[in-house]
């Protein structure tokens, strides 16, 4: 049996089914991250002293990991527009473009805790440290897995374009929805992290 | 998603371009922002204000949210909703400690 609506609209939801699917995942993430950024707030507001994540963290590198994941989310859009413009060669060339940006980003992350472990500072420590590496962790997580479905288009994955295009585009759009929150929650964790 | 014309699917990939100038930009003025030391409070407000501008960005344009479906937006407001009540329950245990 074939799965419906992975191209055509349902009726009654307007959207093929993926689409609406990972909006709901969304909506789900928005919530556990929700919960983090909450906690934290909770956490800072009523610590007696809390330090400025600058004094603590390397600011520098988390800028230039910003602007990876900017960068990254652009490549994302314009490999799914080029495959829009039916341009299989230039939505490679995005992609595969998107999967090394994933990768210094996390290559980057590495550096960052690794200095940080090799002078002793682990999530033990405080609990400003907890909650870095806690929400760095998961946000790095969520790239890590980003970047396995990535390389799963770029490689056998990419065999549907030859059979189903349209689904295939599809598939596209909802890895780059999916990229594109990655990225969305590293703009907010990036200054309440590091600048406040 | 909006329009399905090669000319209009072009004429998108601009205004990505465009999107990411404005992104990259407003990284590098809360960066700055950040080296000037304001009080707690305008610290955080301007923060969060340059990472709703720069958030409101890529939720509109390259998760194309100015032209979807009626549904994602009902689901998206009540994700907003259940987000912004779980960002004031903190406030319960302030008020608590007052007392």
């Amino acid at each position: 049996m074939q799965i419906p609506y992975t191209i055509e609209e349902r009726p009654d939801t307007g959207l093929y089914n993926a689409k609406l699917g990972i909006w709901l995942f969304l909506a789900s993430e928005v919530m556990l991250f929700g919960a983090l950024f909450s906690s934290l707030i909770l956490l800072r507001t009523s610590a007696p002293y809390w330090p400025h994540g600058y004094e603590k963290l390397n600011v520098p590198l988390a800028t230039l990991n910003t602007m990876v994941l900017i960068t990254s989310s652009v490549t994302m859009v314009m490999s799914w527009a080029s495959l829009r413009l039916k341009e299989f060669g230039k939505y490679r060339l995005y992609m595969s473009a998107t999967f090394l940006l994933g990768l210094v980003f996390m290559v980057v992350k590495a550096f960052e805790y690794g200095a940080k472990f090799s002078h002793g500072l682990y999530p033990s420590i405080d609990n400003f440290y907890a909650t870095y590496f806690t929400m760095t962790g998961l946000h790095g997580l969520h790239v890590l897995g980003g970047m396995i479905v990535i390389a799963y288009l770029l490689g056998p994955g990419a065999r549907m374009w030859k059979r189903q295009p349209e689904r295939f585009t599809n598939r596209v759009e909802i890895v780059g929805l999916y990229w594109h929150f990655v990225d969305l929650v590293w703009i907010f964790l990036f200054p309440v992290l590091y600048l406040l | 998603m909006s329009g399905h014309s090669v000319e209009e699917i072009k004429k998108e990939t601009r205004v990505y371009v465009l999107v990411f100038v404005a992104l990259a930009a407003l990284t590098v003025v809360t960066v700055a922002v950040s080296y000037l030391h304001l009080s707690v409070g305008a610290a955080i407000a301007v923060a969060l204000f340059i990472a709703t501008i720069k958030g409101s960005l890529v939720a509109g344009f390259f998760m194309h949210l100015i032209s979807e479906r009626k549904l994602i937006y009902s689901v998206l407001i009540l994700t907003v909703a259940f987000f912004i009540a779980l960002m004031f329950l903190p406030l319960g245990g302030y008020l608590d400690r007052l007392g």
